[in-house]
C-alpha cells in the first residue's frame, strides 16, 4: 500500500477510518471477525495445500484496496494471459502450432505429465480448456505486477474472497456505505452463466450443471458444498452419475437426469476408470468417452494442466505474443531453471540473493529464501540443489508490496499476493477482487497458510 | 487374404451386476493394410453410444448394461480383406505427436534386467534406426520364452525379461521400453492374428509393438512370432501400453466375482 514513505491513494478512506476508531474498538473487532469464521466454520485449506484440514486461516481485518485505474490495468493483464493459455491448450490438443514454430520445446508439452493424448483433437465448447484461471500475482510498484503461477484446472479460494467480503459487510456496514467498493457477490451467478455457455451442442433447453466432488472427506469440500449451493446446481459424487448410451444421467429422487455441464473438483487421473486410473472410485466409468464424443462439457476440460506446469510458465509471455499478438502486461518472475548448466551455476553463485523453490513443490515448503537465510542454511540447501538440480528453479527476491495488517501492536506493513479469479467461456470476466494472502510475519514473503499466511478482503475502489 | 473373425466375450457374474460399463476399441478402421468388409459388435440387452475417433485415430464406442444382469456375451464378427505393407502402418490418420509415445507407463519402466538388455543389445544397434528396432526385436524374441501363465496384465516389462518368460503382451512391453530407452517412439497395438493350425486357440488375440521410423512412420514389430506384422494380422488400435490398448476397458459395479471366457477365431476365407 506504500508508495514510497506516502500511503496510496486507495487507502485514505479506510486509514482514516482506522485514525478515528479507538484501538479498544478494533481490538473487539478483530475478536468478532475470527469469532465469525470459526462459527462459519470455514477451516479448508487454501491452494491444495493440504495438511489439517481443520485449521482456522487468519483473518485480517484490514482490506487491501485497488483504485479503479489500478484495477483496470491488472485486469486486462489478467484476462490477456487467460485468453493466452486456452489458445496454448487449444493448439496443443490441436495443431501445435507453437511446437511447430519452434517457440517452446515439443518434450514440454507432449511429455508433461499433465498432457492428456486421451483428449487430442477433441473441440470442447468453444474451444474452452481452463474456465477458472486463478492467477497468483505479486505487486511490486504503482504499475508493476509479477504473475507468480497460474492455476487453469480447479483453483480453490474463491469462497475465501465471498465470505471474507461478507464478514467485513457485517462488521463494517459504515465503510462500505461510505466507500463505492464493487460488489463481489455475483461471482456465483456468474460463473454458473459461465459453465452454462460452454453446455454441449447437443444440449436441449437450459444446460443442466453439476459439481462433481471427491466427497466430504476432501480436504476443499467446504468450498465445494458452498460453491454449489450459491449457485443452486447440485453437488454429486461419481456415484450419483452414471452414463447410458450418448450421456451422462444423475440419479435423482424423480428417476435419470441428463447433465450437461459437470463443474468437476476432482484430478483428471480419477474422472473415469476407463480412460485414466482405472482403481479410480471417485469418477464416472465411461464419462471420458460420453465428454470426447460431443455429450458433456467437463470444466476445466481434461488436459488443461499441460498449461500451468511450473516449467510451461516460463513461456507464457511468448504464448501471449504468439497467439494475441501482444505484449504482456503482467510480467513473468525470472526464472532460472536449475537443470540447465548456466542456469545452475548463476543459482550456486548467487544464492544469497535468490529464492529457490523445488519444481514440485508446493504450500510453501521446503523453499529457500536466500536474503532471509543464514550462511549455514544456504550451504546446506547448496548441496540438496547440486544433488538433483533438476528438480530445482530459482527466482530473484522481489520487492513485494506490502499492506497494512494487524497484529499485535497495532497496524504494520506485511507482504501480501493476490489471486484473482477470471472466469472464460463465451465471454471473459474478471470478478473485481480476489483472494489476498498475506505473511503474517514481519518481513517474511511467505504468504502460504501453511506457513503460518492469513487472509484479507481486497477492494476494489469505483473512481 | 480375406480374413473371418469372429471373438466373443462372455462375462458370468456369481450375483447380479448393478451396472456394467464398457469402452470398446473393437472396430478396426481402413489403412493400407486392411479393408473392413464388413464388422459388427452386438450384445443383448446392451446400449452402445458415445462414439467417436480418437487422436490415435481408433473408433471407440460405449457399452452399458443396467442390471440386474448375470451374463452378458459380446459378439464380435467381421470381414477384412488384408494387404502385406512389411509392418508399414500406412494410410492410417491420427494425430497425437509421436513425441507422447516417448513417455513410459508404469508397464513400459526402464529399469533393471530390460536397462541391461538394452546396454547388450544397443551395441549391437548401430545403423539405421530401422535396423536397431529389428535388433531390438530379435533381442526381445530371445530374452522372453513364450509360457502362457507365467505372468499376469500387470507384469511390466522389466519384470518380464527378469523372468524370461511370458507372452505376446510382456513381448510387446519389453521392446516398447526398449525403443523408448533409446529415444524411438514406441507404441502397443492390439487385434488379431490367423495363427498356424499348431497355435492354440486365444493366441488369435494378439498383441504386438510399433515404432516409430523416422522416414517410415510407424511400423510394426511382432516379437512373439520374429516378424513384422504382414496380410495375417488385424489391427484394432493401440496405446502407449496393454491398458490403454485393450480392445475391451470396463468396470462393473455391485455384483459378485466374474468369471471370463474369451474366444477368438480367424480363418481365411477362400476367394
Amino acid at each position: 500500500m506504500y508508495d514510497g514513505e506516502r500511503i496510496r491513494p486507495a487507502y485514505e478512506q479506510v486509514m482514516d477510518w482506522v485514525r478515528r476508531t479507538p484501538a479498544e474498538q478494533l481490538a473487539l473487532k478483530k475478536a468478532e471477525a475470527e469469532a465469525l469464521f470459526r462459527r462459519i466454520g470455514i477451516t479448508f485449506a487454501v491452494y491444495g495445500e493440504g495438511g489439517d484440514t481443520e485449521r482456522l486461516i487468519p483473518f485480517d481485518m484490514m482490506p487491501r484496496v485497488f483504485t479503479e485505474a489500478e484495477w483496470r490495468r491488472l485486469e486486462r493483464g489478467v484476462k490477456q494471459r487467460s485468453r493466452a493459455l486456452n489458445a496454448f491448450l487449444y493448439d496443443v490438443y490441436h495443431r501445435s502450432e507453437i511446437v511447430r514454430a519452434g517457440k517452446i520445446p515439443a518434450d514440454l508439452v507432449y511429455r508433461n505429465e499433465a498432457y492428456e493424448a486421451a483428449v487430442v483433437g477433441i473441440s470442447p465448447p468453444g474451444g474452452v480448456y481452463s474456465h477458472i484461471v486463478g492467477i497468483d500475482l505479486v505487486r511490486t510498484g504503482p504499475d508493476e505486477f509479477f504473475v507468480l503461477e497460474d492455476n487453469c484446472r480447479t483453483p480453490s479460494g474463491v469462497s475465501y474472497m465471498l465470505e471474507n467480503r461478507e464478514i467485513m459487510m457485517r462488521m463494517f456496514p459504515e465503510l462500505f456505505r461510505t466507500s463505492r467498493i464493487a460488489p463481489v457477490d455475483d461471482y456465483p451467478d456468474r460463473l454458473r452463466r459461465t459453465l452454462a455457455s460452454v453446455a454441449p451442442g447437443k444440449c436441449e433447453g437450459e444446460p443442466v450443471t453439476v459439481l462433481l466432488s471427491p466427497g466430504s472427506f476432501n480436504s476443499a469440500y467446504y468450498e465445494h458444498s458452498f460453491l454449489a449451493d450459491q449457485m443452486g446446481i447440485e453437488i454429486v459424487e461419481g456415484q450419483d452419475l452414471f452414463v447410458q448410451g450418448d450421456f451422462v444421467y444423475m440419479r435423482t429422487t424423480e428417476g435419470p437426469k441428463r447433465v450437461d455441464v459437470i463443474y468437476r473438483r476432482i484430478d483428471d487421473s480419477f474422472l473415469d476408470p476407463l480412460c485414466f486410473r482405472p482403481d479410480s472410485m471417485l469418477g464416472v466409468p465411461g464419462l471420458m468417452n460420453v465428454y470426447r464424443s460431443g455429450g458433456v462439457t467437463i470444466c476445466s476440460a481434461p488436459g488443461a494442466g499441460v498449461a500451468d506446469d511450473k516449467a510451461v510458465y516460463t513461456y507464457v509471455p511468448d504464448m501471449i505474443r504468439f497467439y494475441l499478438g501482444e505484449e504482456p502486461i503482467l510480467k513473468n518472475v525470472q526464472t532460472w531453471k536449475c537443470s540447465d548448466p548456466g542456469d545452475l551455476k548463476y543459482v550456486l553463485e548467487n544464492l544469497g540473493e535468490l529464492v529457490v523453490k523445488e519444481v514440485h513443490g508446493s504450500g510453501g515448503y521446503g523453499m529457500l529464501v536466500g536474503p532471509k537465510s543464514t550462511r549455514e542454511q544456504i550451504a546446506a540447501y547448496a548441496e540438496r540443489i547440486k544433488a538433483d538440480p533438476a528438480d530445482f528453479i530459482a527466482q530473484p527476491t522481489l520487492a513485494l508490496s506490502t499492506c497494512p495488517t494487524f497484529v499485535d501492536d497495532g497496524l504494520a506493513p506485511r507482504h501480501v499476493d493476490l489471486r484473482p479469479f477470471c472466469l472464460v467461456g463465451k465471454e471473459v470476466h474478471l470478478c473485481p477482487g480476489g483472494l489476498t494472502r498475506v505473511a503474517m510475519r514481519e518481513g517474511s514473503l511467505v504468504v502460504n497458510s501453511s506457513q503460518g499466511g492469513g487472509v484479507k478482503d481486497t477492494w476494489v475502489l469505483a473512481d | 487374404m480375406l480374413l473371418n473373425v469372429r471373438h466373443t466375450t462372455v462375462y458370468g457374474f456369481d450375483a447380479p451386476m448393478r451396472f456394467v460399463t464398457q469402452s470398446h476399441r473393437l472396430n478396426p478402421v481402413d489403412t493400407a493394410g486392411q479393408k473392413i468388409r464388413s464388422w459388427s459388435v452386438a450384445a443383448e440387452g446392451a446400449a452402445f453410444g458415445a462414439a467417436f475417433t480418437d487422436g490415435a485415430g481408433d473408433r471407440i464406442t460405449t457399452m452399458t448394461v443396467q442390471g440386474p444382469v448375470e451374463r452378458i456375451e459380446i459378439v464380435v464378427e467381421g470381414e477384412v480383406e488384408t494387404f502385406d505393407t512389411t509392418g508399414v502402418l500406412r494410410g492410417h490418420r491420427e494425430l497425437i505427436s509421436p513425441v507422447c509415445y516417448l513417455q513410459p507407463t508404469s508397464a513400459t519402466v526402464p529399469t533393471g534386467a530390460l536397462l541391461e538388455l538394452v546396454r547388450a543389445t544397443v551395441d549391437a544397434a548401430r545403423g539405421t534406426e530401422l535396423a536397431r528396432a529389428h535388433r531390438f526385436s530379435a533381442a526381445v524374441t530371445e530374452a522372453i520364452a513364450y509360457a502362457p501363465g507365467t505372468t499376469h496384465a500387470h507384469t511390466t516389462a522389466a519384470e518380464a525379461v527378469e523372468l524370461g518368460q511370458g507372452v505376446c503382451q510382456d513381448h510387446a512391453h519389453a521392446l516398447i521400453a526398449m525403443a523408448q530407452a533409446t529415444g524411438l517412439p514406441a507404441r502397443y497395438a492390439s487385434g488379431y492374428l490367423l495363427s498356424g493350425e499348431e497355435a492354440a486357440e486365444d493366441d488369435a488375440s494378439h498383441a504386438w509393438a510399433e515404432i516409430r521410423i523416422e522416414g517410415l512412420g510407424w511400423v510394426g514389430f511382432d516379437p512373439a512370432n520374429a516378424c513384422c506384422p504382414d496380410e495375417r494380422y488385424i489391427r484394432l488400435g493401440s496405446g502407449r501400453d496393454a491398458r490403454e490398448a485393450a480392445p475391451i476397458r470396463g468396470v462393473s459395479r455391485g455384483g459378485g466375482a466374474e468369471a471370463l471366457d474369451v474366444r477368438v477365431e480367424v480363418a481365411q476365407r477362400q476367394q
